[in-house]
């Protein structure tokens, strides 16, 4: 069983994760995910690779808590075990020499780019980078992003700190002054990624996004993670998480991801009723958007 | 064969009663659940027979000379040799008679498709019903595991051989129970967090207990085979570098695992599951038990599912256990050219599984939050035979229909999965990705490379994948004795 060494919280509902996986970490790429399992009556949660220390054998996830089982995840302790971690899955993200690369990063997607902005660093580019979250406090990822990037960028979109706006607007400006961009990847919220690809779409610059529907095995076993791409269904899991953002059907993928929000919820609360329940005061506070719409 | 030989075989085994008599005993019934009760449970539907029950069926074997049952067996399980131990009351012996070849019999003697293999060609069943061997095969078995009988094998002394198993399901496991016991050091890679391929995340829990398969493993692992589950092949470690970590022999089993979809106009609807996702929900998962488990599932009230093999039957009366008001079964053939074992049909009629036979969906129709609510259809009539030998259905113009449905399951089969053969050099495969090997050494065009199961056949039966598996078991040991220096 993999162990955890550390587990941390680094931003409000934000939590940093090191899994002991040595075999798995010399093998995995950036763009890649594995799947854990906390325990033995546990989901399979897919998650992104948010960075690989090969000679420690450490992965790092970051996560955001969003239902039970990202609940869950917080209550690990460093040194317990999980049940397991499958993976490298799904195909390395795409690297060449494209001369200048753009890697866009939205709110969570933040850190899962990073390794990807590393890649294309490593081919020869020069990385443009933009990254954005909601507001200072969510912004994840910074130094290391700074590091790597030729060029940074920071929005919010309180502007409580960097671009008082979205990620398009920077991406925006770069295309329209003409700067000879090959390649934009981007990682982040579905609405982020539908609009900044309905946008490049006129640049007819190619732009790539990683999707992140529901998954089970992983595998291409069960295809519950289809998704839309053109006149295509792929299985995300092994066709991608990477797809020419230009044909994905996004409308499709927000449906298809809400599909359990009913029994969702329901376990949420009734996970966050449970007096036995390991999860700090902080999660305990956790509420669904809709319900933080409510309270306004 | 002449009725003087028929009379000289009799009085030597335990069974004493003439071939008159022995033909006119009746079959046992197999007890199970009623059909009101178990669409409330998920425990399995049959029973079992009891001592007096299985005592009173071996008691029908004519111990024909022939052993035409015996041919019917993709592994030639001698079937009069077990039986004639259950009249000696030797059950533990029956157990060890069967796995000479069969190394499943627990799993075998109830999924099987007897009724086309051993009793089809049962001798009494020209004249009445045929002796229930899987019944039997299940009752030994169990009587085995369950009073604790289950002897460790004797294991060679180490061969100092490394053999690598990718898939663990029934052609891996047997693979693997085979070259432990010739004293190969053998290592299982399995995709999945659990072993038992198919047995474990496909076929339900109310026709095959998970614990017994859990048994079956556990088994392996007490004989000294390691499991890395969790583990993808082409993924983590490609075949080549399973030898490169020095493996000298590996076998493939990895079955045939990828769905497919009829190709229609809102396939991808909320709702729509390959038969694959929604068991592999319901059973590996466990998501019909929601106060412990965590993964959700949708219950549908109205379920429809595409197809007419086991997988349908399965999807269909799962569908059933987690709540349908209504269950389909939406067919484009006739009840005849179902590939579903009988028994399967008839335990879902009995729950109530409505038939709609003939008739092919062309079309899903979603409402505002792209949730499928409904399917169209067309009527099919059977026109000229095809490839198959089965008589084509061909739809019937202007004969379109709605059936309501919030939950469709497809269940028209799976291909092979491309992960191993994408990632291995030289490893030959048909046009439809299945992996091609020699039938009698199931060897690939890799050296040192074998494969058995589905990713040979394509979707098969459990019997076929360990009857490939022991095949290979028998050329990879002999492979790695004579080829693999030391
Ligand atoms: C390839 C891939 C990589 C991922 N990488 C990361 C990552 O690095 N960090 C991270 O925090 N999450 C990542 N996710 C999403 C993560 O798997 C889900 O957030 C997690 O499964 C939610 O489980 P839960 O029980 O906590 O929430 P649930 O109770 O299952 O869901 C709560 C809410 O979140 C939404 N949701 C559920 N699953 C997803 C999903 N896959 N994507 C978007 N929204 C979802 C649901 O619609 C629901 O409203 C990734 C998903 C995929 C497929
Ligand atoms: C729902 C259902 C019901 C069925 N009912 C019956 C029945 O009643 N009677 C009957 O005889 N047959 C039945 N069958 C068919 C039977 O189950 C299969 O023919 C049989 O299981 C095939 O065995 P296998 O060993 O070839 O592969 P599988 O059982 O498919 O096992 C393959 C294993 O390999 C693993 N794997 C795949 N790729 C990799 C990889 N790259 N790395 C590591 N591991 C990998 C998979 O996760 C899986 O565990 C049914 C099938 C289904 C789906
Ligand atoms: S293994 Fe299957 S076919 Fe062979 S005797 Fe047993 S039940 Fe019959
Ligand atoms: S064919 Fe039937 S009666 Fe004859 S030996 Fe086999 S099981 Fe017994
Ligand atoms: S998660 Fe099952 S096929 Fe992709």
């Amino acid at each position: 069983m993999p162990k955890v060494v550390d587990n941390k919280q680094i931003g409000p509902m934000v939590w940093k994760m090191l899994v002991n996986v040595p075999r798995l970490v010399s093998k995995a790429k950036a763009g890649q995910f594995v799947i854990l399992r906390i325990n033995e009556h546990g989901e399979r949660v897919p998650m992104s690779i948010a960075g690989l220390d090969k000679e420690k054998g450490l992965l790092t996830i970051i996560y955001q808590v969003v239902g039970k089982t990202s609940a869950l995840m917080t209550t690990v302790q460093a040194g317990e075990n999980i049940s397991d971690c499958v993976g490298p899955l799904g195909i390395p993200s795409h690297v060449e020499k494209w001369g200048t690369a753009c890697v866009v990063g939205g709110g969570i997607g933040i850190a899962p780019i990073y390794p990807i902005a590393q890649a294309y660093k490593d081919a020869g580019n020069k990385v443009i980078t933009i990254i954005g979250a909601r507001s200072k406090d969510l912004l994840l990822y910074e130094e290391e992003h700074k590091a790597v990037a030729d060029e940074l960028f920071i929005c919010t979109d309180d502007g409580s700190y960097g671009h008082h706006g979205f990620v398009t607007d920077p991406l925006k400006k770069l295309l329209d002054d003409g700067v000879p961009i090959g390649m934009i990847m981007t990682v982040g919220p579905v609405p982020m990624m539908k609009f900044l690809s309905s946008m490049t779409r006129k640049y007819n610059v190619p732009t790539w996004v990683s999707l992140n529907p529901l998954m089970i095995d992983g595998t291409g076993m069960c295809g519950g993670c289809r998704v839309q791409v053109g006149d295509e269904t792929k299985f995300a899991c092994v066709d991608g998480p990477d797809f020419d953002g230009h044909l994905v059907d996004f409308d499709l993928l927000t449906s298809r991801l809400g599909a359990y929000r009913e029994q969702e919820h329901k376990a949420m609360k009734h996970f966050l009723g449970d007096p036995g329940c390991r999860l700090a005061e902080s999660v305990k506070k956790f509420k669904y958007p809709e319900e933080q719409a409510g309270t306004k | 064969m002449s009725d003087a030989k028929k009379k000289k075989k009799k009085p030597e085994g335990p069974n004493k009663l003439k071939i008159k008599e022995r033909m006119k005993l009746p079959r046992q019934d197999m007890p199970a659940q009623n059909p009101s009760d178990r669409v409330k449970n998920f425990n399995e539907v049959p029973y079992g027979l009891n001592d007096e029950q299985a005592f009173q069926e071996a008691l029908r074997c004519l111990e024909c000379p022939n052993q035409p049952c015996v041919d019917g067996c993709p592994v030639e399980v001698d079937i009069p040799g077990f039986i004639r131990l259950i009249l000696e009351k030797d059950v533990a012996g029956a157990a060890r008679k069967i796995k000479e070849t069969n190394s499943l019999p627990a799993i075998c003697g109830r999924v099987c498709p007897q009724e086309e293999q051993c009793e089809i060609v049962c001798v009494i069943g020209k004249k009445g019903k045929p002796v229930a061997i899987g019944y039997l095969e299940r009752y030994v078995a169990d009587y085995e595991r369950e009073h604790k009988l289950v002897q460790l094998p004797k294991i060679a002394p180490p061969t100092g051989r490394k053999v690598a198993i990718v898939g663990s399901g029934p052609a891996g496991l047997t693979v693997a129970g085979d070259l432990i016991k010739l004293g190969h050091a053998v290592t299982i890679f399995e995709a999945l967090h659990k072993p038992g391929g198919v047995l474990v995340y496909g076929i339900p829990e109310f026709r095959l207990p998970k614990s017994i398969v859990q048994a079956e493993c556990d088994f392996m692992a007490d004989m000294g085979v390691e499991f890395q589950n969790s583990t993808v092949i082409g993924k983590m470690d490609t075949i080549d570098e399973l030898f490169e970590m020095g493996y000298d022999a590996i076998f493939i089993g990895t079955g045939a695992g990828l769905p497919r979809f009829m190709g229609i106009e809102g396939e991808n609807l909320i709702g729509i599951y390959s038969a694959n996702e929604y068991l592999t929900r319901s059973n590996l998962m466990r998501a019909f038990d929601p106060d412990e488990y965590d993964t959700p599932i949708i219950r549908g009230k109205n379920v429809a599912v595409l197809g007419g093999g086991n997988t349908a039957m399965d999807s269909v009366r799962t569908g059933l256990r987690l709540g349908a008001e209504n269950a389909h079964i939406v067919y484009r053939r006739s009840e005849i050219e179902m590939p579903a074992r009988i028994e399967e049909v008839h335990h879902a009629k009995e729950e109530g599984v409505q038939f709609h036979l003939l008739t092919n969906p062309i079309k899903f129709i979603g409402d505002d939050q792209n949730r499928v609510k409904a399917m169209e259809c067309l009527k099919m009539e059977l026109g000229e035979p095809d490839d198959s030998g089965r008589r084509r259905p061909v739809p019937i113009k202007g004969s379109n229909y709605i059936i309501k449905t919030d939950l469709v399951v497809v269940a028209i089969g799976n291909a092979s999965n491309p992960l191993i053969p994408q990632t291995t050099p030289g490893l030959d495969c048909n046009k439809w990705g299945n992996i091609i090997v020699n039938d009698e050494t199931m060897q690939t065009s890799r050296k040192g490379v074998y494969a058995g199961g589905d990713i040979v056949t394509g979707g098969a039966t459990v019997i076929l994948a360990a009857g490939a598996g022991k095949k290979a078991a028998r050329a990879m040991h002999k492979y790695l004795m004579e080829e693999v220096k030391r």
